[in-house]
Formats: C-alpha cells, structure tokens, sequence
C-alpha cells in the first residue's frame, strides 16, 4: 500500500482518472518494461553472446528449454508492444498539449525514453544473430558513415571493428542487458516523479478541479484491470506467433529483400529516395531536433489537457492526414518510376541531384502547407503546430506502412 | 578583524570548491576515456590488418570474356570484362553495406537493401548509391590471377577503373 502512494497521490480529480484521458499508456509502458526484464534475465541464463554461439543459444532456448519459446516470444511481443505503446504515448501527449509547462522538462525525460527503448528493441535484434539480424545491424551501422564528421570513426567504434562482429555482438550485447535497462529504471523514476511534482497528469483547461476521489480504488481498479488485459493480451499473441527466426547470419549473402526492423522501415524507405547524407544525417536530425523543440514553440493560449486543441484543431488535423498520406505516397510513386533516374543523369554530383533536390522540393512543400493553412484556415500557432506534427507523422507513417507491405525483392515496389 | 576572517573562509571555501569541480571533471574524463577504450575496437586487430597479400584465384582462362564470377569468402566479384580486362569488384554495396548479387540476365548488380543498381565496371545504374562499387587490387603472375582483399578502394566517380590486363 505504501508504495502505491509512493506513485499516486492519496485523492485526485475524479476528471484525471478517466482511461480515455490518458489510456493508461505510460503504465502500460511500464508494466511492459516490467515483463521485459523478468523475460530478459531468463533468456540471459541460456544465452552465450558470442557469434560461434548466438544462434545456436537462441536455438537451444527454444526446443530444449521447458516454455523457452514462450519465454521469447513474450520477451519479443512485449518489446514490441513498449515501443508501441510509446509512441502512442508521445501522441496522447502532443495531442493534449500536456507537453506545455510545467511539464516541458518531463517532455524531455520522455525523449530521452523514446530513445532508449528505441536503441533497447535495435540492440536486442542483434543478438539472435540470424540473417534479419546481421544485415539489419550491418546497414544501420553503416549509416553513421554519413555522418559529416567523424562517421567512418563512428562505425568502426560502435561494431569494435570494421565489420559487424564478436565485439560487435558483445557490445550490443552489453548495451541491451545492462546500460539500457539500467538507463531506463533512471529516467523512468525520474519521469514519474516529475508527474507527480506537476501535479499529477494534466487536466483540461475546463474541466472539473474540484471533485476529488480516493486513488485507492477508485484508480488502482482501473491500473489493475488495464494492466491484468494487457499481459493476457501479450500472453495470448506469445501463444499464437513465434518470434521470428531466419537462417543463420551469413555474412557474405544478405537475404532478398533484406528489410529494416519494422520501426526503421520509415527510415529505409527515406533512404531509398534521398541521398544518405539527407537520408540518414539532416533528415532525422531535423526531426529529432523539432521534436525536442515541441515544447518551446511560441504558444498563444495556454490549453492543455484538450485533444486536438480545438474543434478547428481536428478538422485541421484530419484534413492533413488524408493531404499528407495522398502527397507521400504520390511522391514515392513518382520518385521510383521517374524522378530517381533522371536526377542521377543530369550529371551534379548525387549529393546535390539526389540530395539537395529531393529535399528542398518536400520543404517546399511543407512551407505551402504551411502558409496555406495559416492564410486559408486563419489557424492559431497552437493548431499550425499541431498541423505540422500531423503532416509530418503521418508522412512518416505511409512511409513504414509501403516499406513492410509495399516492397518486395530488390526493395522494388509491387502491388 | 572578523571581516578579514571571513574573506579567508570564503576564497577558501571558493578554492575548494573549484578543486572538487576540478577533480570531478577530471574523473568524468578518466570515466569516459575508459569507456571509450573498452568499447571500441582494441589495437591488435588494426595490426593484423596490415598484412596486405595477394591470394591466387584462378588461372586466367579459367574465367570468361564478359563474365562475372562471385569470390564468396573474399567477399568479391571477379569481372572479366569485353576487352578481356580483370577487375575485381567488392561485394558490398557503397550505399549501406548490404551485399550486392549479380544479376545474369539484366548484366547489372542489384543491392537488395535498398535498390541501387551498378553496371559490370561497378557504376552506379541506380541511387541511392552515391559512388560506384570498391575494387581490390588485381594482379596478373604467371597467367594466375590474384587479388589482394586486405583492404578495398573506394572511388569517388567511375572515371577510374582499375582494369588489369594479361600480357598475350
């Protein structure tokens, strides 16, 4: 009992405590992180980290260890559904503006998670060590050459060598079982605690402040419940679907297509129609750095707590969904069957035809979006913001979704 | 008099508090510089690499005018070309690293990763591959073929082929 007032505070508003407030996702993500670890330390008992054995380790989990496979699949479907439940969360986030002060630095905390369970579920699909694995980790190393300054310096650092190997193995390794975990236990209790410290979790602008109930039961019946679905759910599809396994890494055949781990899929397809230096350095830098800068975009009324900001904020929000998925996907069509070819035969150097080009025509873009929904629609800064998260992500979206189902051998698309 | 005392204790206190600054940052430094020894790669390897050697592949009429033929274990492709040349292309894609695999009937390399596609010298068909396929130094001795793949040479346009030619 105590340690639940240790998270929650003795009464709160009953408007709070609603499961479409918040959907529960941020103790999702822990409960989540939770059955990671408990997974996680069993398979370490059986695994060996070393690539003579990996694959054979993860194999022997499997057939000769009682509920080995079960224990992976668990291990793997909950890694899964954190990262999930995690960008989900990021959503509800932005979406309900609970990013706004005094809740800016825990908008950071939560990036700082984003990206270790990020870098947690990448580490982690090293060390079956098989086919999807090698070529997976091979290529997303491989892009830190890009990198304008010190790549190549970068590259041979992270895989402890020149190519992806034992120490490379060993490093991820150690990454996945000890620095991130213990990275996340950190910033997770710090995240927590900031909550509490902004007074629990945001409450919209007009809603009701004065009505309190008890935490217990009233919220711990609905953390419970929320929490017993979801290990049955994660249960349920640890029975139905193995993880996957391929052959065993090969390391002079990559398989074909030889397809990025489901969360980067955005990024591969961005790297197949821009030249790396846009496609793996200023693109996502770009982005990472606008998403860390959310909180302190100009603001002109304070409004947390409110989705979509306001009734013009959804219009404007499902307006630019149904824009943003149209345009991406015109533009990949077009890109493959056209563009590409011909930007390469002008004859300027790939980093300009291929890099510079593309990348000014997509800003370009997002600028006439831009002004015209300022001019057109009279949006506020707060729903300008909140177009161009939508325009963006949902960009981002279509991207992932006609990398996994779109492309077929030679990352060729097929319909 | 105690106003004097007082200024000793503070630029006191001001030194020591520098000093622990001090010797933090140094024990930062000393954290890291460890870290960063024991991550990366160690030195043994990078001596090993050194050893340059050519190895023998084949004889030469053992490959085809206008062939192509896949060095799995040295990670390279042999390319006889048109006018009889050898060049010995690497397997792996300048792009990302992926392999790239030969494809007979298009006469092109396709990178499964994220398809780039590169002629039999190695140029780039398709981005977004930015510079054409390394090469490994080729040399002809007593009508064998060898290659030495201890390291690959990167090009940065196609206008260099290094193309080596047996002595009829």
């Amino acid at each position: 009992m105590n340690f639940i007032y240790h998270l929650h505070p003795k009464r709160l508003p009953k408007e709070t405590i609603r499961f479409t407030h918040t959907w529960g996702l941020g103790g999702m993500a822990a409960l989540l992180f939770v059955m990671q670890v408990m997974t996680g330390l069993l398979l370490r008992f059986k695994y060996i980290p070393h690539p003579a054995n990996a694959y054979d380790s993860t194999l022997a989990i499997q057939n000769n260890v009682l509920f080995g496979q079960f224990i992976r699949n668990i291990h793997y479907w909950s890694g899964t559904f954190l990262l999930i439940v995690v960008f989900l969360h990021l959503l509800r986030t932005f979406f309900t503006r609970a990013y706004r002060p005094p809740r800016h630095f825990n908008w950071l905390l939560g990036i700082g998670l984003l990206l270790s369970v990020i870098f947690s579920n990448f580490t982690g699909y090293l060390l079956p060590w098989d086919q999807l694995s090698y070529w997976a980790i091979t290529v997303s190393t491989s892009m830190l050459n890009y990198f304008p300054v010190g790549g190549d310096w970068l590259v041979e650092f992270i895989r402890g060598g020149k190519e992806v190997g034992a120490q490379t193995l060993l490093t991820f390794y150690t990454f996945h079982t000890g620095i991130l975990p213990g990275t996340i236990i950190v910033l997770m209790v710090y995240h927590f605690w900031r909550v509490r410290r902004a007074g629990g979790v945001v409450i919209p602008r007009n809603g009701d402040k004065k009505t309190l109930v008890d935490a217990v039961p009233n919220l711990l019946s609905i953390e419970i419940a929320t929490g017993l679905a979801l290990i049955a759910a994660i249960l349920l599809i640890s029975i139905l679907f193995d993880a996957p396994l391929l052959d065993r890494a090969n390391p002079v055949a990559s398989p074909n297509p030889a397809r990025a781990p489901w969360y980067f899929a955005g990024i591969q397809e961005l790297e197949i129609h821009f030249h790396p230096f846009f496609g793996v350095f200023v693109i996502p830098l770009l982005l990472l750095s606008a998403l860390i800068l959310i909180p302190f975009y100009p603001s002109d009324s304070e409004s947390s707590g409110i989705w979509f900001y306001s009734e013009k904020g959804k219009k404007l929000a499902i307006m630019t969904v149904i824009f943003s998925v149209a345009a991406t996907f015109i533009m990949i069509l077009v890109d493959d069957y056209f563009i590409k070819d011909a930007l390469l035969n002008i004859g300027l150097p790939p980093i300009i035809s291929n890099g510079l080009f593309p990348f000014l025509f997509v800003v370009i873009i997002i600028m006439l979006y831009y002004f015209f929904i300022r001019s057109r629609f009279k949006a506020s800064k707060n729903e300008l913001l909140l177009s161009l998260f939508v325009l963006i992500s949902s960009s981002f979206v279509v991207l992932t979704l006609v990398n996994i189902f779109l492309r077929g051998e030679a990352m060729g698309l097929v319909f | 008099m105690s106003s004097h005392s007082n200024d000793t204790g503070k630029s006191r206190r001001n030194f020591l508090k520098k000093l622990f600054i001090g010797f933090g940052a140094l024990i930062a430094a000393e954290a890291a510089a460890l870290f960063l020894s024991f991550v990366g790669k160690s030195k043994k390897e990078e001596l090993n690499a050194k050893n340059a050697k050519y190895l023998p592949v084949g004889k030469i009429e053992d490959f085809q005018v206008s062939s192509v033929t896949p060095f799995r274990a040295g990670r390279f492709y042999l390319v006889r070309l048109a006018d009889g040349g050898f060049l010995a292309l690497s397997i792996v894609c300048p792009h990302l690293g992926c392999s790239v695999s030969w494809n007979e009937k298009e006469g092109d390399f396709v990178c499964p990763c994220h398809a780039s596609k590169f002629n039999i010298n190695g140029a780039v068909l398709n981005p977004p591959a930015a510079r054409p396929l390394d090469t490994y130094p080729v040399r002809i001795e007593n009508k064998v073929v060898q290659v030495s793949t201890s390291e690959a040479i990167k090009r940065k346009s196609i206008s260099t082929i290094p193309v080596v030619y047996p002595e009829s």
